[in-house]
């Protein structure tokens, strides 16, 4: 039970202010989603061998460097890194298997939040606004941004419970209402080889879209089979690293408002979230129709 | 000796009984499920299993008739400028004008406003007579939205959004055609004599962040004024309690799986929905970790029938009850001196539950309007507050006995379980131990 | 003419003064500037006010309306008009779902598109769309007509109790209980009223009509699976 904002530059000019275009988006919708907030932004790419990470750990002043050095000599690969209050962005010629096993056998208190080559998530417990104040979204650059603020239904308000849920190399995904079958389904994915972090029923949504994306289907693909393998009542967004996607279920009561000018397609759960953007009251807006996969590349 | 044994050689079998090889052949014989009222008949665990640890020695108990046991409770502080101040913690629960008739609904207003509690609309509008006779009327906001309007919104005390009721959760009203009446008919908007199906969601929102809207909408209407229940029945309750506080709700209603209705599937009855004692402490809890107990009030119901289950339930941790089964009894529903019509429907007093027929003999869950006449709506609520007023002294005996000078100084504390399973869902000791399962070692 | 721009006033007190003409009648015409998507405007009006806003509106704007005419130049959220009484709703761009659900009076137009259960459990409201109208379009209606002068989506009329639908383009499907009826001139005597008093000026004679079969009325085990489609009953 949520808000949800997205935002997908079709003008390149833009990029330098995507963050100052989205932050409002994200704010309101705090009436939506007052328990957490999170984003996934992309932009600053890394080459095609590189790979970029999004580190968390609960120490704000968790020594990365240690982590940047140890990797370094420990894989023999070039690391160049940044902090970014309680993350690490880092970008490495490394593959992401021998980091994650480097990771996880000397740090176990390290989150990973996403992996590939233009994501960033950023999410946290507390108000929307906290959150892009505290990564300083409204200075950030990129080409989209998917973003979400959480009201929790079933299980916890906590930084494993926050959209967007990572699902595989630079994608996510973040969800508006409730779904009624994830956890038979969330058995199934496990006896397939996943494992997930929490009870939330978003990210069994998520996880599905890593499992049939694995299976080799594509993103409109492993949606389209997403309407008959969920069920219940959602909304989702879904980034990708050069689009993004936007589907809503059969009955399609969670609310969806979709927008496009020629320099951007922008997505929110309500209007006002899209009131501020420019040129929006020319631009051609409209609301998703049910079960229809809606979606942009560049 | 049971009947088995006087006839050697037959044996009942425990699983296909009479009462369910009856039910298949009724099934068979209609093609349609069995649609009754009442609230659950199985027996669940209940406040009956509870009991209050009296002083003695360690606590001092107070004077039955020379010290004051207060019994008042205010409904609406968290938000509302005007919220409801009740004499007693016993309000009647919303029933509607259509499952009732108007005498009922009048005789109910005319009982609660002479001790001072408040009456509740239902699934169908509010009636001039129910709106006159009631000091305090609560105005239900329902999925079917039938006779919704703004005038009577204004007129109310309190607005109670109702996402669900204890007899069935996740289920929509249903009233018979022999109940939609020509006043009916025109208060519903509906064809007379049609079969009502009402809705299971509300048109215009779903879940808790478009309630929050929904909320914020009523609240513009009425100039912020009239506290905002917020009804559910009890299923994944600590949830919904978080969600209706998140929504912005004043007041949450809970019911359990024993609250009556006018009409539903008996399969819906007897197996959905969470007994009342069950749901009680995760709703406490679930306002607690918020820090809004006794802030957001917590209204409960679901077979509140005596003083004894007033008292348990506040000491459970709700501010006030509401009742609807007990308050329809107490009107006349299921009273012998009808026994004999009660047989020409092939029934009993203290069995008759078929309220959608609308042929109650009590002129009480009917729209006949000879049957209704028998109802006299000043005896009745003579009757009604009467009953109430036996809910709050018996309530006030008990906390006066566990030296309590406010009914709402009750606690979890001075109750013990008599079994494990009362226990373990009250949260509270088993007796004669310190053991409350599923709570510490 | 007053002019209140909610880029400075609080929506309560946009509406506290609205809803006190209800009282105390003195100022007829209203322009409200920057609504910016917000909720909840210009909600329990009881006075025959013109509004105009200018921009888009959020959830519920025109809420259990009675008397006031509220023109929306914009798109309008979720429930626009809801539980309206009398008076009259018009959008000038699309509308969101929910649109006039169970309104009990006056007229509502959306000039532009309405989406998901447009109309839903109305209740004597008149609804006339300029362009399409989505799915479960006046699913339980019970009093009012519905004008769609575009397409109808799945399950138009779902459940219907009695409502008259018109539809000038296509319906993707009908909903359970839900049949198309004969077009008499009383009905296009009607239809023609309604596009006249909605601004509309399509040919009556292009209209197709849907109202209830009255199948769902009383309860029979033969309708119980009516609308699911064949698969379905059958699996």
């Amino acid at each position: 039970m949520c808000g949800i904002a997205g935002l997908f530059l079709k003008n390149r000019a833009l990029e330098p202010e995507l963050g100052a275009l989205y932050t409002p988006m994200l704010t309101a919708m705090t009436g939506r989603g007052p328990d957490s907030a999170g984003f996934a932004v992309y932009g600053d790419e890394v080459p095609e061998d590189w790979v970029k990470l999004t580190l968390q750990h609960a120490d704000p002043d968790f020594p990365w460097e240690e982590i940047a050095e140890g990797l370094e000599r420990d894989l023999d690969v070039p690391v160049k890194w940044f902090r970014n209050a309680d993350v690490a962005v880092l970008k490495t010629g490394a593959g992401e298997a021998a980091v994650r096993s480097w990771l996880e056998d000397r740090q176990p208190g390290i989150e990973v939040m996403s992996v590939g080559r233009g994501i960033e998530i950023l999410k946290g417990v507390g108000l929307p606004g906290e959150i892009a104040e505290r990564y300083g979204l409204a200075r950030m650059q990129g080409s989209h941004v998917v973003g979400h603020t959480r009201m929790a239904t079933e299980s916890a308000v906590d930084l494993a419970g926050s959209h967007p849920f990572s699902t595989g190399r630079d994608l996510c995904l973040v969800h508006n209402g409730s779904l009624s079958n994830h956890n038979r389904l969330r058995d199934s994915l496990e006896r397939r080889g996943l494992s997930f972090a929490t009870y939330n029923d978003s990210e069994v949504a998520a996880g599905y879209l890593t499992w049939r994306l694995a299976e080799g289907a594509d993103l409109q693909e492993a949606l389209e089979t997403a309407l008959t393998d969920l069920d219940g009542f959602y909304t989702f967004t879904v980034g990708t690293r050069d689009g993004f996607a936007v589907l809503r279920d059969p009955i399609a009561c969670k609310p969806a408002v979709l927008a496009e000018t020629g320099d951007y397609v922008a997505m929110a759960s309500e209007y006002q979230a899209l009131a501020h953007l420019p040129g929006i009251e020319a631009g051609e807006v409209w609301e998703p129709e049910p079960g229809r996969v809606y979606a942009w590349h560049r | 000796m049971s009947e088995q044994h006087k006839r050697p050689g037959m044996r009942e079998s425990a699983s296909f009984d009479r009462d369910v090889i009856a039910e298949i052949q009724r099934a068979a014989d209609t093609g349609i499920y069995d649609i009754r009222g009442f609230g659950a008949k199985r027996a669940v665990p209940h406040f009956d299993d509870l009991l209050f640890l009296g002083a003695s020695m360690s606590r001092y108990p107070l004077e039955g008739y020379r010290e004051r046991c207060a019994t008042d409770v205010t409904l609406g502080t968290r938000y509302a400028s005007q919220p409801l101040e009740l004499d007693i913690p016993v309000t009647i629960a919303g029933m509607s004008f259509g499952s009732l008739s108007a005498q009922a609904k009048e005789a109910l207003g005319r009982g609660a406003s002479v001790v001072g509690t408040s009456t509740t609309t239902g699934d169908g509008g509010m009636t001039a007579e129910e709106r006159g006779q009631s000091d305090k009327l609560v105005y239900q906001y329902l999925p079917s939205r039938y006779g919704m309007n703004p005038d009577d919104l204004r007129k109310a005390d309190a607005i109670e959004v109702v996402l669900g009721q204890g007899a069935k959760p996740g289920g929509g009203g249903m009233l018979m055609g022999q109940k939609i009446s020509d006043r009916v008919a025109e208060m519903r908007t509906l064809p007379k004599g049609v079969d009502q199906r009402s809705a299971c969601r509300h048109p215009d929102w779903t879940g808790p962040d478009d309630l929050a809207i929904k909320i914020e909408e009523l609240r513009e209407i009425t100039g912020g004024e009239k506290p905002i229940y917020i009804k559910i029945g009890a299923t994944r309750t600590y949830y919904d309690v978080k969600l209706a506080v998140k929504a912005g709700a004043d007041v949450v209603v809970l019911d359990g799986m024993q609250g009556g209705t006018a009409a539903t599937q008996e399969v819906f009855i007897e197996h959905v929905g969470i007994p009342l004692l069950s749901a009680l402490p995760q709703a406490v809890q679930a306002l607690q970790e918020l820090d809004m107990h006794r802030k957001v009030q917590l209204v409960v119901s679901g077979g509140i029938r005596s003083g004894a289950d007033v008292a348990k339930a506040m000491a459970l941790g709700a501010d006030a009850v509401s009742i609807g089964t007990a308050a329809l009894i107490a009107l006349g529903c299921n009273h012998p001196r009808w026994e004999a019509e009660y047989r020409t429907l092939g029934t009993a007093a203290g069995f008759y539950d078929d309220y959608h027929e609308g042929r109650d003999p009590a002129g009480i869950s009917t729209q006949d309007p000879a049957l209704a006449r028998r109802l006299d709506p000043e005896a009745g609520g003579r009757r009604l507050a009467n009953y109430l007023r036996v809910l709050t002294m018996e309530a006030q005996t008990l906390a006066r006995a566990c030296g309590k000078s406010h009914l709402r100084n009750l606690e979890p504390q001075d109750l013990v379980a008599l079994n494990v399973e009362a226990a373990a869902m009250a949260r509270v000791p088993l007796a004669g131990t310190g053991w409350v399962p599923g709570v510490g070692a | 003419m007053k002019t209140i721009s909610l880029a400075e006033t609080p929506v309560r007190e946009l509406n506290r003064q609205l809803q006190e003409q209800a009282a105390h009648f003195r100022e007829p015409d209203w322009r409200i500037t920057d609504p910016g998507g917000r909720h909840a405007l210009a909600v329990g009006l009881d006075a025959p006010l013109n509004v105009t806003i200018d921009g888009h509106v959020g959830y519920y704007c025109a809420g259990m309306n009675q008397q006031a005419h509220v023109t929306i130049n914009g798109m309008a959220g979720v429930g626009v008009a809801e539980n309206m009484m009398s008076g009259s709703v018009r959008v000038r761009g699309n509308a969101s779902q929910s649109a006039g659900a169970t309104a009990h009076g006056g007229l509502l137009v959306v000039e532009g598109d309405a989406s998901a259960r447009c109309g839903i459990a109305m209740k004597g409201v008149d609804i006339v769309v300029g362009g399409s109208v989505g799915h479960l379009s006046a699913f339980m209606g019970q009093a009012g007509r519905l004008v769609v002068c575009g397409d109808a989506g799945e399950a138009l009329g779902d459940s219907l109790y009695e409502v008259d639908i018109y539809v000038r383009g296509s319906v993707r499907s009908l909903g359970a209980d839900c049949e198309e009826k004969s077009m008499g001139p009383e009905h296009r005597a009607a239809l023609a009223e309604l596009l006249e008093a909605a601004g509309m000026d399509h040919d009556p004679a292009g209209f197709r009509r849907y109202g209830s079969a009255r199948a769902l009325y009383n309860f029979r085990v033969d309708n119980a699976f009516a609308g699911y489609g064949e698969e379905e009953i059958e699996s």
